[in-house]
């Protein structure tokens, strides 16, 4: 790893205890994992309402890290304010930083349509695009302006194989993706996002619409993919985020409450309201 | 009881047939406007039977009349009398009258008379009767009598009948060939003079005339000219040919005059034909008056260049307001932020669809014709003042008109279609590395291209059938030349046109000969409905093979 490592001493100034301490090493005061993502001291407002509340958090490179909470309490928005996707909402204010590899992805140089090359997104519901399957996957790269009918060919092959999906489409690569089952399509779009090989992958609750079975490939899918990437899931189901995830973010009401390694987040939380939500007293 | 009615009105069955009431009325409505035009129009080109009458006339004398009965109603004998018709005295109280088509306007000065039932005293359908239409002065009735080659008679009697119909044919070949000459020929030969002539007004005007210029376009001039010639003799020789044949005709009363052949348009004896060769004499009518140029005043011929003109201006008219619709529906709905302002602007494109298409008539005339049209003139084409080239109304402006007249649709339609692409599938392609301006192009735009063509086909129905503004940007009664032909630039905008709403109101009103049109109105506007239909046919077609591709929106 040629990436930069943090020190601790620079995260105590600006971040107030919700410091993961399964992500240091003990004896040296260092970071274990490779930083990815760093946020530090975001707030987000919706014209009044106050949707994040001084979030500061680290996320690590290659992990998956599941963001679990209640209905409304932020971590969708949170997930988006990863890629600028916030940016489309009217009325949206946000201050704070978020730190991609040591580059403030706020700052005013940043061009948005690149940073979300770099950090992809898959959403709640399957939605390809009305073209072929083939398109869906090279619309990425068509975008970044790649003509070579070779080199589209073996990358839509690439991503598909990567997303689980290439022996089952292979033979109709031209049809209308809208032809495909829900699962289908929502690996369909997974390969769309790797097919650029972004950074990070953002998943936002993207089992939430599918069956059992397909919930079980996604997964499968998920626990593949984050040798390459760095995965932030969001998700309602505690024993996804318990099987799928190395690191667990509670959130409720716009804070974020406990952030940790999943192991000890779900055997034994140290706050009093992430145990009270994984047992399901609430939410 | 009572508890039964309330359940029967509550069960929403009084509605239900009420609904039910309305469909079947407008669409009884629609078929019968549509049946009745059909039946009035199409029936026209039928060859009716040519009936002998011996007519009493009011002066007592018996005259004969021969015609076809186009048609019959029931009056009272009473105000027949008192309208001065000699009615026998045994007549009833109700007689029939007849209108009768006799023709021969040359003669009598009249094509029609009414003639009353009681007064025909013989009627009889002569085989040997004659129809002949003509270049000018309507149809004629008579009987053949003989045929005369340079004053010479050829044939007389029965075989005078299939060497008339071999040597229409040769005049029919002579006429298409004079037409070819005069239009295309001789025509190109003027237009090529007149952009010579045009040319060196320019030239004149840049102060660039230099001799050697000068002496190369009276070169060219020259070589015109004598091309002009050569094709003038041609036609001479061609005048000459279709003069040579005439015919004596017989009318009722025994009176024989000579018609020349190049008069005749065709001769046909309508007693005489069986099923088959009426079916066919129907459809060559039919043909003639879809594909052919109208005569004498639009009341006789077809109806081509109506066509044509109708169609082209639809043409241009939807590349025009596509985009420009479009664009506009992008801006508002898109990026343009959305506030009070955007919200004006909405209202105002609504209202425009609303206001009397005569006002856009007024202000093409003032702003695209005289402004625009003027100032193009003056900045492009002054070799040509102070004749007007786009200073005049003329096609360009006609379908830029009724593009703004249906600009507002499309951009209703469009905005719609916008609003109905789901979030979901802008932000999939944002958060593929995607522009707003990608997402638009490559994926928002097309999926609502279903819906900028139902745009695009309300427009089409709007902008087909209008009529008044078109009256003041560039339609004319009689169009001498498409907007499209042989000679460069091959299209062009800024001719005159002839269109099938305005033809309708041209023949059905404003014609010399109101009874011999009338059947022409129906089949005009029956035509007009056809041209409708299968305009808004073919983009329907378009938006649903659109539909398919993009259907992610039913889902």
């Amino acid at each position: 790893m040629n990436h930069e490592r943090v020190l601790m001493a620079d995260m105590e100034t600006n971040t107030a205890g919700n410091i993961d301490p399964s992500l240091l090493n003990e004896s040296t005061g260092e970071h274990t994992e490779d930083i990815c993502l760093k946020v530090e001291g975001l707030d987000l407002y919706y014209g009044d309402t106050h949707a994040l509340d001084n979030i500061n958090m680290l996320i690590p490179r290659q992990r998956v890290t599941a963001f679990i909470g209640p209905s409304g309490c932020g971590k969708s928005t949170l997930l988006r304010c990863f890629n600028r996707m916030n940016d489309l909402v009217d009325n949206v204010r946000i201050s704070g930083t978020i730190l991609l590899d040591e580059m403030d992805i706020y700052a005013s140089s940043v061009q948005v349509a690149q940073l979300r090359q770099r950090i992809g997104m898959v959403f709640q519901k399957p939605n390809p695009f009305p073209k072929s399957i083939y398109e869906n996957v090279a619309y990425g790269l068509r975008l970044q302006g790649v003509k070579s009918r070779r080199r589209l060919d073996e990358i839509v092959e690439k991503a598909l194989r990567g997303a689980a999906l290439w022996d089952e489409v292979k033979d109709r690569l031209h049809d209308n993706a809208l032809g495909m089952s829900g699962g289908q399509q929502q690996r369909l779009v997974i390969a769309r996002a790797i097919a650029v090989e972004p950074e990070v992958l953002l998943l936002d609750e993207p089992a939430s619409a599918l069956d059992p079975i397909s919930t079980l490939k996604i997964e499968e899918l998920i626990d593949e993919l984050k040798e390459k990437y760095t995965i932030v899931i969001v998700t309602h189901n505690m024993q996804q985020a318990a099987r799928v995830s190395d690191y667990t973010a509670f959130m409720y009401m716009g804070r974020l409450i406990e952030h940790g390694s999943t192991n000890t987040m779900f055997t034994n939380p140290s706050e009093k309201m992430t145990e009270d939500y994984i047992t399901g007293r609430y939410g | 009881m009572v508890n039964d009615r309330n359940g029967w009105f509550r069960s929403g069955t009084p509605w239900i047939w009420l609904n039910a009431a309305a469909v079947s009325t407008s669409l009884i409505m629609v078929t019968g406007l549509l049946a009745l035009i059909a039946v009035k129009g199409l029936g026209h080109f039928w060859p009716a039977s040519v009936w002998e009458f011996q007519y009493r006339g009011s002066d007592g004398t018996v005259q004969q009349l021969l015609g076809e009965v186009q048609d019959s109603e029931e009056v009272s004998a009473a105000r027949m009398r008192d309208a001065g018709e000699a009615l026998p005295e045994d007549a009833p109280e109700v007689v029939e009258r007849y209108l009768l088509k006799t023709g021969n306007r040359d003669l009598s000065g009249l094509d029609f008379r009414w003639i009353v039932e009681p007064a025909i005293s013989e009627r009889r359908r002569p085989r040997d009767a004659v129809v002949l239409e003509r270049m000018e002065w309507g149809n004629f009735y008579g009987f053949l009598e003989r045929l005369l080659e340079d004053g010479k008679v050829v044939a007389e009697g029965e075989g005078a009948w299939p060497e008339l119909q071999s040597r229409l044919k040769r005049v029919r070949e002579l006429r298409r060939r004079i037409r070819h000459l005069e239009k295309t020929e001789i025509g190109g030969v003027n237009y090529r003079l007149e952009r010579l002539r045009l040319e060196r007004r320019r030239l004149e005007l840049e102060g660039e005339d230099t001799p050697a210029a000068l002496a190369k376009i009276e070169n060219r001039r020259k070589q015109l000219q004598a091309q002009f010639a050569g094709l003038q003799k041609e036609l001479e020789a061609q005048y000459r040919d279709i003069r040579r044949d005439s015919m004596i005709m017989s009318v009722m009363g025994g009176r024989q005059l000579s018609l020349p052949l190049q008069q005749v348009v065709r001769a046909y004896r309508p007693n005489d034909m069986n099923l088959l060769q009426k079916t066919g004499f129907y459809f060559s009518k039919l043909w003639e008056f879809v594909s052919e140029e109208p005569r004498e005043a639009n009341t006789e011929g077809g109806i081509f260049p109506a066509i044509f003109g109708t169609v082209m201006m639809v043409l241009l008219m939807s590349v025009l307001v596509t985009p420009f619709g479009v664009v506009a529906a992008v801006y508002l709905r898109e990026y343009a932020r959305q506030g009070p302002l955007t919200r004006l602007i909405r209202i105002a494109v609504n209202n425009l669809a609303g206001v009397p298409s005569i006002v856009y008539g007024v202000f093409g005339l003032g702003f695209f014709v005289y402004f625009l049209g003027g100032n193009i003139d003056r900045l492009f084409f002054p070799e040509s003042l102070p004749a007007p080239t786009f200073g005049t109304p003329g096609l360009m402006w006609a379908s830029l008109t009724l593009a703004l007249l249906t600009v507002p649709v499309v951009i209703v339609a469009t905005e719609e279609g916008l609003a109905r692409i789901p979030r979901s599938i802008r932000e999939g392609s944002l958060a593929l590395g995607a522009t707003k301006a990608e997402t638009l192009w490559r994926t928002v735009l097309p999926m609502a291209s279903p819906a900028m063509m139902t745009g695009l086909i309300l427009a089409i129905a709007r902008a087909a059938g209008e009529v008044a503004p078109l009256m003041l940007v560039g339609v004319v009664k009689l169009a001498p030349t498409l907007p499209v032909d042989g000679n460069p630039p091959f299209i062009h905008l800024d001719r005159k046109f002839m269109h099938l709403g305005f033809h309708i109101y041209d023949v059905g009103f404003q014609s010399p000969n109101v009874e011999a049109a009338r059947p022409l109105v129906y089949a005009t506007a029956l035509l007009l409905v056809l041209v409708i239909v299968i305009l808004n046919l073919a983009a329907i077609a378009i938006r649903n093979r659109l539909r398919e591709r993009y259907r992610a929106l039913e889902q």
